[in-house]
C-alpha cells in the first residue's frame, strides 16, 4: 500500500518534469507521428507483394508503430534515473524511509502514462489517415501490451542505469537492443514474408510477442488464446525485470 | 548519551581504495561535532554509512542508539540529510519539494503545509517558494536542501560539507543557519567540512579525519590549547623556495613547519623568541620575509600538528 502511494508521488513528480518542460512533449508526442507517416509512406507498396494479406500498409504498421513508440521510450527511462543520481536526488531519497521499488514503480507509471497517449495519438492519426480498427476493446489491448512491455524495457534499461552509472553505457545499450530488436519483429512485415533465421528470431523477442498479439487483436479475427498467452508472457518478463531493477539499487548502494 | 557512534569503520571500494581506515568517534546528544579532513579523507564515506546510504566492510555504527545496518529503516525516519549533491529537483519548486520530502516521512493535510511554510520562512526562501528551483542561486538551492532535511524534525542532522562551493558571502549566511539549529529542538548534527573556520566557530567537538581514520579529536579550544606556543607566518619573497623548510631545521624552539606557495608556518614554543631565529635561518639560505606575523595556535596549526602539512595542501593533494 504504501509502496503504491509512494509511488504515485514519484510518478506525479516526474509528470511535473515532463509538464515543465515543453520540448520534450513534442518530441514525445511528435515522434511517433513521423514514424507512422514516414515509414507508412516509405513502405506503402508493400501491399503489393503476392502473399500480403492487408490492404492498408497503414492498418498493418499502426500496431507496430505503438509498440516501437513504447519501446523507444522505455529505452532510455534509466537517463532521467542517471540524473537523478548525478544531481543527488537518488541518495537523498534513498537516505529516507520512502519504499525502494516505488522509485521504480513510479517511473514505470510514469512511462506508462506518456505510453497511453502516445498510443492513443497514433492510432487516432492512422484512423484519420484511413486504417480501421473494427475492434476497440482490440486497441486497448494492444495499449496494455505495448506498456507491458515498456515496463520490462524501462526496468531493464534503470537497472543498468544504477548498475553503470554512466549515460555512455547506456546510450551504447540502448542503441545496440533497441532497433534490431524492432527489425527482429513482425512490426513492419509480414512474418511469412521474412527470411527464415528472422522469423525464428522473432519467435523468442518479446518485442514481437507485443507486435503480433496486438495486430492480432485490433484486426477482425482475433485469435484471443494467442493474445492472452502474449499478455501472460509479457507480464511475467516484466515480474522478472521490476526484481532485476529493485535488487539493483543493492548493486547501487555497495558501489556509493 | 550519544546520538552517533562510529566503531572501528573499514570500507574499501571496488578497486581497492580504502575509504575508511578504523574511524572511531562518538557524537554526545544535542550537540554539534565536526569531522575535519581534506578531500578524500573518508568524511563523505562515513557520512553515507552512518545515513545508510552505504555498508561498511567491517566495525560498527549506532545512530539515535540503533544500529544502521540492522534498524536501518527506522535510523531513516529519524535523520535528516545535507549530502554533498544538493538533491534538489530543480523541475519542482521549493514548496513542491519540501511537500514531497514531507509526504515521504509520513506527514499529511495541513500539518504538512504548515510545516513547510515554516521552514520557507525560517531559510528565507518564502518569496522564491512557488517558482521553479532550476532557477535558484547555488546559496537558495542549499537552504532549500536544509529545509527539506528538516521537514519532518529529525533528530540526527547530517551536513556533509553544507557550504563547499558557495560564495564566501553565502558561506557565512549559512553558517547563521546553522548557528541558529544549534541546540533547538535537542538536534544532533555532524557536519563535515575541510574549512577550518567553518570548524572553529559551528562546533563544540571535532575530529580531525585522516586517511580514514581519526588522528587528533576534541574540542576546538583543547586541541588549540594541546599546542603550546605560537604559530608564526612568514610570506617569503621572491627566491627559491625550496630551501625554506629546510632552513628551519634544527633552529631552536621551532617545531612543525609547513610551506604552502610563499607562505611559511611554523609552530613555535614562543613567538618573540622564535622571530628573529626563523628570520636569521631563512636569511641564511638567501630567503627574504615580506612580512612575519606571530598568532595563536589556529586549527590550521592543529591540523599540520597532526598530519604533517597543512589543509591546504592535503586539499590540493588528494584534488589534483
Amino acid at each position: 500500500m504504501t509502496a503504491l502511494r509512494h509511488g504515485v508521488w514519484m510518478m506525479q513528480r516526474h509528470l511535473l518534469n515532463l509538464w515543465r518542460q515543453p520540448i520534450w512533449i513534442a518530441v514525445t508526442l511528435v515522434q511517433p507521428v513521423v514514424w507512422l507517416l514516414l515509414y507508412g509512406a516509405l513502405f506503402k507498396s508493400v501491399t503489393r507483394i503476392p502473399g500480403f494479406h492487408s490492404t492498408s500498409y497503414i492498418q498493418f504498421l499502426t500496431p507496430g508503430i505503438v509498440v516501437m513508440s513504447a519501446l523507444f521510450s522505455a529505452g532510455w527511462s534509466g537517463m532521467a534515473v542517471i540524473d537523478d543520481i548525478d544531481k543527488g536526488i537518488l541518495d537523498r531519497f534513498l537516505v529516507s524511509p520512502v519504499v525502494r521499488g516505488s522509485l521504480i514503480f513510479g517511473r514505470l507509471l510514469n512511462g506508462t502514462v506518456i505510453i497511453v497517449v502516445q498510443s492513443l495519438i497514433i492510432v487516432g492519426l492512422a484512423i484519420i489517415v484511413g486504417a480501421r480498427f473494427p475492434n476497440a476493446w482490440g486497441i486497448i489491448v494492444l495499449i496494455v501490451l505495448a506498456s507491458l512491455l515498456a515496463a520490462a524495457v524501462g526496468c531493464l534499461s534503470m537497472a543498468l542505469a544504477l548498475i553503470a552509472r554512466r549515460e555512455e553505457t547506456l546510450i551504447a545499450a540502448v542503441n545496440f537492443f533497441v532497433l534490431p530488436l524492432t527489425f527482429l519483429s513482425t512490426a513492419f512485415m509480414q512474418r511469412s514474408l521474412v527470411p527464415r533465421w528472422i522469423q525464428h528470431a522473432a519467435s523468442v523477442n518479446p518485442v514481437n510477442w507485443a507486435v503480433e498479439a496486438g495486430r492480432n487483436a485490433v484486426l477482425p479475427g482475433t485469435d484471443w488464446g494467442m493474445v492472452l498467452t502474449r499478455l501472460g508472457l509479457l507480464a511475467l518478463l516484466t515480474g522478472i525485470c521490476v526484481a532485476l531493477a529493485t535488487r539493483a539499487f543493492g548493486a547501487y548502494q555497495r558501489a556509493v | 548519551m550519544d546520538a552517533i557512534e562510529a566503531e572501528n569503520l573499514v570500507k574499501t571500494y571496488p578497486g581497492g581504495v580504502r575509504a575508511l581506515d578504523g574511524l572511531t568517534f562518538s557524537v554526545p546528544e544535542g550537540t554539534v561535532f565536526g569531522l575535519l579532513g581534506p578531500n578524500g579523507a573518508g568524511k563523505t564515506t562515513a557520512v553515507k554509512i552512518l545515513t545508510t546510504l552505504s555498508h561498511a566492510d567491517s566495525g560498527t555504527a549506532r545512530v539515535a542508539n540503533l544500529d544502521v545496518r540492522r534498524d536501518a529503516a527506522r535510523v531513516r525516519r529519524g535523520i535528516g540529510v545535507v549530502q554533498q549533491k544538493h538533491g534538489v529537483d530543480i523541475a519542482l519548486t521549493g514548496r513542491e519539494n519540501l511537500r514531497l520530502q514531507g509526504r515521504i516521512f509520513g506527514m499529511r493535510g495541513r500539518e504538512i503545509e504548515e510545516r513547510v511554510q515554516h521552514l520557507l520562512e525560517q531559510v528565507g526562501l518564502e518569496e522564491a517558494a512557488d517558482r521553479v528551483a532550476r532557477g535558484y542561486s547555488g546559496g537558495m538551492q542549499r537552504r532549500l536542501d536544509i529545509a527539506m532535511a528538516l521537514v519532518h524534525r529529525p533528530r540526527v542532522l547530517f551536513l556533509d560539507e553544507p557550504t563547499t562551493g558557495l560564495d564566501p558571502e553565502v558561506r557565512v549566511a549559512m553558517w547563521r543557519e546553522i548557528e541558529q539549529l544549534r541546540g533547538a529542538e535537542h538536534l544532533t548534527i555532524l557536519l563535515t567540512t575541510h574549512y577550518l573556520e567553518e570548524a572553529d566557530r559551528l562546533v563544540a567537538n571535532l575530529a580531525i579525519v585522516e586517511r580514514g581514520a581519526v588522528v587528533a579529536s576534541g574540542t576546538p579550544e583543547g586541541l588549540k590549547g594541546e599546542l603550546r606556543g605560537d604559530s608564526v607566518h612568514v610570506e617569503l619573497g621572491d627566491g627559491a623556495l625550496d630551501g625554506a623548510r629546510t632552513a628551519l631545521e634544527g633552529v631552536e624552539g621551532v617545531r612543525e613547519v609547513a610551506v604552502d606557495g610563499r607562505t611559511l608556518r611554523a609552530r613555535v614554543d614562543h613567538g618573540a623568541r622564535a622571530v628573529p631565529l626563523v628570520l636569521q635561518a631563512l636569511e641564511a639560505r638567501g630567503l627574504a620575509a615580506e612580512s612575519v606575523t606571530v598568532s595563536r595556535p589556529s586549527l590550521d596549526d592543529v591540523y599540520l600538528r597532526y598530519t604533517g602539512r597543512s589543509l591546504d595542501q592535503a586539499d590540493r593533494g588528494t584534488t589534483k
